[in-house]
């Protein structure tokens, strides 16, 4: 490894649940993941060179919303701080470009959001075009209807498969003790449920969740200092498609396949897909092309816990976790922003 | 930490009429849908697209050519909504639909009026149905309708020709605001006329409000103390101007106010005197309002007054300001 190069070295999360007492700013989820994160390396909070966080002032309901949050690191005397209104993979980034220009040797990157405060399906319409679609207020399960249906017409997959996404998800997260969803269902059963948007039923759309996650990043030589085995970042990149629905081609993920192909996903064994929907996962997995031997979201996925704003840099942490075990060489973290996969991140690791 | 109850909640509205200015390409678009017209842009390679666009999404070329489009179409893909949520077009069970309008290249998502979702399907051929009094915005399209159902007749073209120039959308969300335990301990002590604060187990700081996590630490706030009612003013603004919500006729001093033994001040009204007479150190104490209409906020406390002791030296709040 180069100097330049930076490794995922920590990953703690708070459990996926349905809603939390807690306040929108985050910090009671907060305070014991940054507690469990740093526990163990010898680091504390004071040592971090930069924070980075993703959250929304629209999960919150209200303005900066994320400054309160800063009170869970402890911000005095002055830290080194950023901000995005995205997932926080996103903050991901920044802080891998922040180590890289040499700036800082570790970055704390976190997420969070209590998406049981308001009513997601319709605070998730403020992503959209606000001219002449987020006025309509469609909602994230409908749009996400549309992008499904089109895959369903076009022949890419069908509803059973779909279910089978959703049943192998769940088998999956019972050995995810964080997890929101879990257990043995059947996939004949799954199919006889109601559609809750035609075509799509409660099991093919990621629950609501409150939840918070974080990942530490550190540079080349304190990554070897902290974890015997860190999962180098080899590629990272992220790429968006047009605000206009309409236009964009939903049944496939041009801007998954373009950031994958830029950063060599090629030969990775296990996949961290941010899928809110079943059929989401199907066509990433057709997007960055990964074969019948790659292990798909061994924690469960976004469909058994999707902490808004979290779930993309829980993918990172669950896929690096891989390597660190000696489970994997060469892993792959995805995660996505906005409707129907509008916006998409890639990050490989290896060991 | 000695909270035993769940923490407070309440109902919170969030609304706010986002008014945003279209320019020349989208002012055209929404201009044609208050005469009942649909139109679209052609892009760099020829194909139109609806609602219009002001760059190519592929080339990124600014374009600027709008066309007419029908107000018919085929719809492309769909899902069924059984239960509309809040300000969706219908009131009623409804398909959402990606329609490409005849004459176009793009889909328009918008809601078609089919009754039961048997009777949506890909490819079927819908209709606009126009609302009655447009305004310059996609909602001048009220929904759209299965041809079968539709109107023969087009409603005749609304006859404004005033460019639209500005769009507004009423943007309304509701939540359920949850407060801290720590905060919820404070509030249920007000409610009580009790000024409770929290210290920090670090670095022994006193916070009213006690705080989630003490900011310099980052611990949550534990060991309870109670604040008299009396402090001093650390610092203050006298405000002069008038804005929407105002309660108070200005001028009036709105000032931070640390209470005796907190390390943290917090702003409150300062009145009962000439607003140029407030200074920094000088010392207040609250004014409650009658018990009877106390409730679990700081607005128990109507205003602090001065107390008419001697100012506290500046040195003694200088590291609290
Ligand atoms: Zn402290």
């Amino acid at each position: 490894m180069t100097e330049s190069d930076v490794a995922v070295v920590g990953f703690a999360q708070a459990p996926n649940v349905r809603a939390t007492h807690g306040t929108t700013n985050g910090v009671e989820m907060l305070v014991p993941v940054f507690d469990e994160l740093l526990d163990g390396t010898g680091l504390s909070k004071k040592d971090i060179g930069f924070w980075c966080s993703g959250s929304s002032d629209y999960l919150a309901g209200r303005a900066f919303s994320f400054i309160a949050a800063i009170d869970a690191i402890g911000a005095f005397p002055p830290i080194n701080e950023s901000h995005v209104e995205m997932d926080a993979a996103w903050a991901l980034f920044e802080a891998w470009v922040k180590i890289r220009t040499g700036e800082v040797d570790t970055a704390l990157v976190y997420g969070f959001g209590k998406s049981s405060a308001g009513d997601l399906r319709r605070t998730l319409a403020m992503q959209l075009d606000p001219y002449f679609v987020a006025p309509l207020w469609p909602d994230s399960v409908a749009v996400a209807g549309l992008q499904a249906r089109l895959g369903l017409d076009s022949g890419l997959f069908s509803e059973q498969q779909m279910a089978q996404v959703a049943a192998r998800s769940r088998a999956d997260a019972q050995r995810n003790p964080n997890a929101q969803v879990s257990g043995e269902v059947q996939v004949s059963d799954l199919l006889e449920r109601p559609y809750v948007a035609d075509p799509l039923r409660a099991h093919d759309c990621a629950p609501i969740t409150d939840g918070a996650s974080a990942v530490l990043l550190a540079s080349a030589d304190r990554a070897r200092e902290l974890r015997a085995r860190p999962a180098w970042i080899t590629g990272l990149e992220h790429r968006v498609e047009s605000a206009q629905l309409g236009g964009r081609d939903l049944t496939a993920s041009p801007s998954t396949s373009d950031a994958a192909s830029a950063a060599d996903a090629t030969g990775v064994e296990v996949a961290e897909l941010h899928a809110p929907f079943s059929h989401q996962e199907i066509l990433l997995r057709t997007a960055i092309g990964l074969g019948e031997s790659t292990r798909i979201n061994p924690s469960g996925g976004a469909l058994c816990g999707n902490p808004m704003f979290a779930a993309g840099l829980s993918r990172i942490g669950e896929a690096a976790s891989r390597v660190w075990s000696g489970e994997a060489g060469k892993v792959l973290a995805h995660a996505t922003s906005g409707p129907a996969l509008q916006q998409n991140l890639v990050c490989v690791m290896e060991g | 930490m000695t909270e035993t109850s769940e923490p407070l909640s309440a109902p919170l509205e969030v609304g706010f009429d986002y008014t945003r200015s279209l320019g020349s390409v989208l002012g055209r678009f929404a201009t044609a849908l208050r005469q009942r017209r649909i139109t679209g842009v052609r892009g760099s390679d020829g194909r139109v697209h609806v609602p219009a666009v002001e760059y190519d999404p592929l080339t990124f070329e600014p374009l600027d050519e709008l066309v007419d489009v029908g107000s018919d179409g085929t719809v492309l893909s769909w899902s069924w909504t059984p239960q509309p949520l809040e300000g969706q077009p219908l009131r009623h069970a409804f398909g959402w639909a990606l329609i490409r309008l005849d004459g176009a290249d793009t889909a328009l998502l918008h809601a078609v009026d089919a009754g039961t979702p048997d009777r949506m399907r890909t490819g079927m051929r819908v209709r606009a149905r126009w609302a009655a009094e447009p305004v310059g915005g996609i909602r001048d399209i009220a929904c759209f309708d299965p041809v079968e159902d539709a109107a023969q007749q087009a409603p005749a073209p609304a006859d404004s020709d005033e460019p639209v120039t500005k769009l507004t959308t009423p943007i309304h969300l509701h939540y359920r605001h949850s407060a801290s335990p720590e905060e919820s301990r404070y509030l249920r002590g007000l409610a009580e006329g009790r000024l409770l604060g929290q210290r920090c187990p670090a670095c022994g700081k006193v916070y009213i409000p006690p705080r989630g996590a003490c900011p310099t630490d980052g611990v949550p706030t534990e060991e309870e103390v109670e604040l008299p009612d009396t402090g001093i003013v650390t610092t203050f603004c006298i405000v002069n101007v008038p804005f929407l919500g105002q309660r108070i006729q200005p001028p009036y001093v709105a000032a931070y106010v640390l209470l005796d033994g907190a390390d943290i001040a917090f702003l409150h009204l300062v009145l009962g005197c000439a607003a140029e007479d407030v200074r920094m150190g000088m010392r207040v104490r609250a004014e409650w309002k009658p018990r009877a209409e106390w409730d679990t906020t700081l607005q128990n406390i109507d205003h602090f007054t001065p107390s008419g002791e001697p100012d506290a030296p500046y040195k003694s709040y200088a590291h609290h300001l």
